[in-house]
């Protein structure tokens, strides 16, 4: 059993901005456009070091994709930086034609996702973005826990060549990933190792797994905890070895179950080594207001919900 | 305009024909009304290099937006040699690089941007415009957009964002036929004073009244390349009659998006003799 540190509270969004700086003083290619949350998404300190290679684009995010898509002929790496619900659902054709069928090298970075947005609400809560963007053929689509998580991710992801979805989110939550962790697109990592279950989390949900580990040993349960960070391409492996030591699976992600991790690891599972499997996602449905533990709480995202699901499937054991 | 590029019309246009014609389907109306500008542009304007390079670098870049118009453009692409002109047999067929509309998802030369769902064309040549800038490059883009497709308010975005951000290595030219599927762009909805319009975007605005006339053409777009690199976008409004050459399908938006039949075919082709080979 392994032990995590939390190294402090920070915003995903935050390693998303520290990372961007660190490629733009490293690496020319890499451009960045914001439709007008340069500030939300941390990029004014790329925009301040690096004002030629900055694009604020306004609040026009179709024209974002589209001169994103352009840049690439000429060789460059654009990052384009929105809500994620502004960076998927608002521009999926945009995404789809220009980018993902063109094969384009843009990378679409994505803050604000998720029920945790908070006090917004619904319209800005996208609980969908994983889905849309795993559907399209030749997308990676990456969602990332942590602070260094998310600055390892959005380096690694301007050294892949290939069209790119990197979501994040706002609230400061626990920052336990190493910071010179080797950070590998479409490779799942081993957190914990455990006998009795196997709970597979992304996002902020990574850090309510390891907190349902630990009120999951009190009743004698050892879970086994797996990070997928890179949805799609999945890990198959990872997931297939662990669901054949265990032989129960909790997914885990602040999405929707429709269209999330949960059905990419279900697929896997039951073409592979099937096993039943319970799903901590939000049930079809919108968001709303509130604080977003609140919001965790009530939507069943939190720890609690995790462990309540784990002893749900050690039942259906057979 | 030289012979060899009268006769290069004439065999374009037998090219649409017969390509929509073998496969029952592709829009031969808006590729006709546009194929005296493909030859002006590939033969006397646009600066491109072979073999075709993805990136562009220190040459033109060509791209178009409405791209249901992919006859005319995979017609003059193979006539200038980017591909075999035998390709031309594999459009809108399985297993073909020449999809109904552009792509370069099967690297087919000469195509750097997929396009047809239409108004995402502008956008992509500001990305590559500013990609030369970037680059210190000296080379031009250029984009071909239809008229019904200003329609998409993505356009309008594009339009604003060029002048504010001053991008003068950019030429766009609006192929003005007037007409679009379900009829013409007044009745369907109407762009209004594009010129003006376009001159309150802030964009220098070139007009081209005969769009079918090669000399025309070349002569504006001449005019609208010397006025690049003066802080302002450059748009070049060209008009153009949808069908022409073919006298039963022009002036009319019937042939948007329907091939001709065996007869229709005979007849088409009969007002368009065969100059330096069929494919």
């Amino acid at each position: 059993m392994r032990e995590y540190t939390n190294t402090g509270n920070k915003d995903t969004r935050s390693g998303f901005g520290e990372g961007l700086s660190e490629l733009g003083r490293n690496n020319k290619k890499i451009v960045a456009l914001c439709a007008d949350l340069a500030g939300s998404l941390k990029m004014n300190d790329f925009a301040k070091e690096n004002p030629d290679r900055f694009i604020q684009v306004g609040v026009a995010e179709a024209n974002m994709i589209g001169i994103a898509a352009g840049l690439t002929i000429g060789g460059k790496i654009p990052f384009t930086g929105t809500f994620a619900n502004f960076s998927t659902g608002r521009v999926y054709d945009q995404i789809r034609q220009s980018v993902a069928y063109s094969s384009k090298n843009v990378k679409i970075c994505a803050s604000h996702a998720g029920i945790t947005l908070g006090e917004d609400g619904a319209t800005h809560q996208i609980l969908e973005d994983i889905g849309l963007m795993k559907m399209l053929p030749g997308m990676t689509v990456i969602n990332t826990c942590d602070f260094n998580q998310t600055k390892l991710a959005t380096i690694a992801i301007a050294e892949y060549d290939g069209p790119v979805y990197l979501r994040f989110g706002r609230p400061k939550v626990p920052n336990f990933t190493p910071e010179n962790f080797d950070f590998k697109i479409g490779k799942g990592v081993l957190l914990q190792e455990g006998n009795h279950v196997t709970i597979i989390a992304t996002g902020h949900l990574v850090w309510e797994s390891l907190e349902a580990s630990i009120k999951l040993q009190e009743f004698g349960i050892e879970s086994e905890i797996i990070n997928i960070h890179t949805i799609k391409p999945l890990d198959e492996e990872i997931i297939i070895k662990s669901a054949k030591k265990t032989g129960a699976v909790v997914s885990a992600e602040e999405h929707n179950f429709l269209g999330g991790l949960g059905e990419s690891i279900s697929r896997t599972l039951s073409l592979n080594h099937p096993v039943p499997q319970e799903f901590i996602a939000t049930n079809d449905t919108f968001g709303e207001s509130g604080t977003p533990s609140e919001l965790m709480k009530k939507y069943r995202l939190d720890s609690n919900s995790i462990v309540e699901a784990v002893k749900k499937v050690i039942s259906r054991k057979k | 305009m030289d012979k060899d590029l009268n006769n290069l019309v004439y065999q374009v246009r037998r090219d649409i024909l017969r390509m929509v014609h073998q496969v029952n389907s592709g829009h031969p109306g808006g590729s006709l009304g546009c194929t005296e500008f493909f030859i002006v542009m590939f033969n006397k304007i646009l600066n491109f290099n072979l073999p075709f390079s993805k990136d562009g670098i220190n040459e033109d870049v060509f791209l178009l937006s409405n791209g249901h118009i992919s006859p005319v453009y995979y017609s003059i692409l193979s006539r200038m040699g980017f591909f075999e002109l035998n390709e031309l047999k594999t459009f809108r067929k399985i297993n073909s690089r020449l999809q109904g509309h552009p792509t370069n998802h099967d690297n087919l030369p000469g195509i750097r941007i997929s396009s047809g769902s239409l108004g995402q064309g502008l956008s992509v040549s500001i990305g590559a415009a500013l990609s030369k800038k970037l680059n210190n490059d000296e080379s031009l883009v250029y984009v071909l957009t239809g008229d019904g497709e200003l329609q998409e308010g993505q356009n309008w975005e594009a339009f604003m964002f060029a002048s504010a951000n001053k991008i003068d290595n950019l030429i766009a030219v609006i192929d003005l036929n007037g007409q679009q599927i379900d009829g013409s762009t007044s009745d369907v909805l109407d762009i209004g004073n594009l010129y003006d319009k376009l001159c309150s975007f802030g964009w220098e605005v070139i007009e081209i009244e005969e769009g079918n006339n090669m000399e025309e053409i070349f002569k504006t777009l001449t005019k609208a390349k010397e006025s690049t690199r003066k802080r302002k976008p450059v748009a070049v409004l060209m008009k153009t009659i949808m069908g022409n050459g073919v006298d039963f399908m022009m002036h009319t938006h019937k042939w948007h998006g329907i091939a001709p039949n065996d007869e229709q075919l005979e007849i088409a082709l009969s007002q368009n003799a065969e100059t330096i080979g069929d494919y």
